[in-house]
């Protein structure tokens, strides 16, 4: 059988998988493996995440971000990833698009945290051309002044991940598990995050945004569809990620101890 | 001297990136790198200087080190913090743990991003600098000085020779900058 590559000549190949509810914990247990044992480039774009969970960056800190004592309530997975950033919660109406690069892959786009949020910025601009009064503003995605979608990056000697989680649509419930956070961008101006955030499906279809990306990612790469098998090609030995599930206990520990209510009998 | 210091605060209140604060020794034996000069219509000229350190061997992933007898102390360059942005979060390993010429031993978040941070020499790892927790700033504000990252019992000697000099170091950085 003849494989239709569709290369675009000189053009670094860029292979694409196609996920839809994966778990966002295997999702970033993946990108990590690819981008620590993979000299490939990928884009994963994963159409949702099966449960509800709440994502932290590699310096997030429960005690400081969450309502702990909602999140133990309701038993809501708590994730702290491999990539630095803020705090989300995800579920199936998030949209996840991720870029895993060689930095010699990217010419012109040095492998430096602004330089690269500054590139995907303009990839991100070909996205919503015409559609919306989009920015990056202070490394957010943003329509107007509200925010929809939260990037992350890691970068190593040679490789880089750029990932994203978009805001298709959310439970507003699910936003009360996070706090206010201390550090926030100055265009926030001190709104909650009701105020502060937006859903995309107010702008355009889901598949438009999945098409859209797919084609501006074809601007810069030969893009190869490929299966999710082809993850396990590249990387051979067993790797261990370091993006885990925190525990029921390092959450109670974070909440600390609670004052103890006195019955009166009567 | 004195000009270096007044382009240093006017760089700054231009919100210009400028050298870090260096202690008064090494000053006059800095190498400047990456000079850029930016005229303006009016007679100011902003000397724009990213400081390389004498007495210093530097990698070309912008880590630096200073072999003093059987003790080796490694940071992050002026350059690379220049460009990673300001630090929130640094990751050290523990003592006792081993670091290998050229691999990762931590990493350093700016700007939503972890970077990795690798050792420029082969050993041990004696000493981790504990500051940085409550501090994390001080590798932007003194990547020499206060901001250093690990102290290594080197265990190959001969790593240093793979490094380069200041000099090197320096015509390291702009080409580049000029690539980009």
């Amino acid at each position: 059988m003849i494989q239709q590559q569709g290369k675009k000549v000189g053009l670094p190949l860029m292979n694409l998988v196609r996920l839809n509810r994966t778990p966002i914990l295997k999702q970033l247990h993946l990108e990590e493996k690819l981008l620590r044992k993979s000299s490939t480039n990928w884009c994963i774009i994963n159409d949702g995440t099966d449960t509800p969970a709440i994502v932290m960056g590699i310096s997030g800190k429960p005690s400081e971000l969450l309502e702990i004592g909602s999140v133990l309530r309701d038993q809501v997975p708590v994730i702290k990833r491999f990539t630095g950033g803020g705090t989300v919660v995800v579920d199936k109406g998030t949209v996840f698009v991720t870029l895993i690069c060689n930095k010699d892959d990217v010419p012109g786009v040095q492998p430096y945290p602004r330089s690269i949020m500054s590139w995907s910025g303009l990839l991100y601009n070909q996205v919503f051309k015409g559609i919306a009064d989009f920015q990056l503003r202070e490394n957010d995605y943003v329509f107007g002044n509200r925010k929809f979608g939260g990037n992350a990056q890691s970068i190593t000697k040679n490789r880089w991940i750029h990932h994203t989680s978009f805001l298709w649509d959310y439970a507003e419930g699910n936003m009360a598990f996070l706090k206010q956070p201390a550090r926030a961008p100055e265009y926030r101006m001190e709104r909650g995050h009701t105020e502060f955030i937006c859903r995309m499906n107010e702008y355009l279809p889901r598949t438009d945004f999945i098409e859209k990306t797919t084609e501006a990612v074809e601007t810069y790469f030969s893009v190869k569809n490929v299966n999710l098998e082809a993850t396990e090609e590249p990387c051979g030995a067993e790797f261990v990620p370091s993006t885990r599930l925190l525990s029921k206990q390092e959450l109670e520990e974070a909440l600390g101890p609670q004052p103890e209510i006195i019955g009166v009998s009567v | 001297m004195a000009l270096r210091m007044w382009a240093s605060s006017t760089a700054n209140a231009l919100r210009i990136s400028c050298a870090s604060k260096t202690p008064a020794f090494a000053l006059s034996r800095c190498f400047s790198s990456g000079t850029q000069l930016i005229s303006f219509p009016l007679p100011i000229i902003i000397f724009c200087k990213l400081m390389v350190l004498d007495g210093l061997k530097y990698a070309s992933s912008h880590e630096w080190v200073k072999h003093e007898g059987s003790v080796a102390t490694v940071g992050i360059t002026d350059h690379a913090q220049d460009h990673l942005g300001e630090v929130v979060f640094v990751e050290l390993p523990e003592t006792g743990a081993s670091v290998k010429q050229g691999g990762g031993f931590g990493v350093v978040e700016s700007v939503k991003a972890t970077s990795d941070v690798n050792s420029p020499i082969s050993g041990e790892v004696i000493e981790v600098n504990s500051k940085l927790t409550q501090t994390p700033g001080l590798v932007n504000s003194s990547p020499y000085e206060e901001g250093w990252l690990i102290k290594v019992k080197p265990s190959s000697p001969s790593d240093l020779e793979s490094l380069m000099d200041p000099q090197a170091y320096t015509k390291f950085c702009e080409e580049e900058n000029a690539a980009h």
